[in-house]
């Protein structure tokens, strides 16, 4: 609850600094990558997983072993392209979000949860996979689902 | 600069401990005055967000109370030398605003400062303000 209250509080304060929502989305995500870059250690040092040879291993890997692990939840995970390189993770349930009812009207292209693109886009990049991660649908804007989507781009040069 | 800083900390404390008291606090009977509220805020506060007590608790009976952590979890990742002195209060800003978050909730107007003399030792100290 402290977690989920403090990253409220944290939005908000952002709110209040930046006027536009995408200054916003551009700041968690932000603030994410730099989490995300020193949380791989932990996450790496916590799970033991063995090094993922696809980047199907890596996406289910990611939501099955690291959410629960941080967030306490499993959403599950779909390929999206026949490339093999594009997939999508959906929440059914997204903790972040448990004390929020809906978006103020004047913050509808907020993207509350951006953090954890950030995050997941800098652990991926420490493993040496770059990687696009943004929200696709968001049920806090009204869409039946909260979706995040992982494209993989080519594996950056060891 | 850092100034603004460590008041946005403590506002974004202050947010987060209105809504942890909120919750902590529905299902617990009437405190009897202000001290047993202290001492909520010493033990049980304490342990759901620290996970642990505050270590001694002083107060002169007149409206101020210190609130001394022997090792505060926000500090303990950093070394115990002198380096990160001058950072400890922005670390502790936060808290600082949680602790009057959760009394203004409370009912208790305060105001909340910390020092920190050695690392991870720190003092929490509240000034009740009568309103």
């Amino acid at each position: 609850e402290l977690f989920v209250l403090t990253y409220g509080a944290l939005v908000a304060q952002l709110c209040k600094d930046y006027e536009k929502d995408e200054d916003v989305n551009t700041c968690l995500d932000r603030m994410g990558y730099g989490i995300g870059v020193r949380l791989i250690d932990d996450f790496l040092a916590r799970s033991a997983v063995r090094k993922c040879r696809s980047y199907s291993e890596t996406a289910d890997t990611i939501a099955q072993v690291a959410f629960k692990m941080y967030l306490g939840v499993t959403p599950s995970v779909s390929c999206s392209s026949a490339a093999g390189n594009e997939f999508s993770l959906i929440l059914d349930k997204n903790p972040l979000v448990d004390f929020v009812e809906e978006l103020p009207a004047e913050r509808a292209s907020l993207c509350y949860c951006n953090l954890l693109c950030g995050v997941i886009r800098g652990a991926l990049e420490m493993v040496h996979l770059a990687a696009e991660v943004t929200f696709l649908q968001d049920r806090l804007k009204g869409d039946a689902v909260t979706e995040i989507g992982i494209t993989f781009l080519r594996k950056a040069e060891d | 600069e850092n100034g603004r800083c460590t008041t946005k900390l403590e506002s974004m404390g202050f947010r987060v401990g209105q809504g942890l008291i909120e919750r902590f606090t529905k299902d617990t009977t009437r405190f009897k005055d202000e001290l047993d509220i202290m001492k909520f805020i010493c033990k049980d506060f304490w342990t759901t967000v620290f996970k642990k007590q505050i270590d001694n608790l002083r107060t002169n009976h007149q409206g101020i109370y210190v609130l001394q952590d022997n090792k505060f979890r926000l500090l303990t990742q950093m070394s115990a030398g002198k380096q990160y002195l001058e950072h400890a209060p922005k670390y502790l800003a936060f808290t600082c605003g949680l602790i009057r978050g959760g009394l203004s909730n409370l009912g208790i107007k305060s105001i909340v400062t910390a020092e920190v003399s050695s690392m991870p030792a720190c003092k929490f100290q509240v000034m009740i303000q009568k309103m």
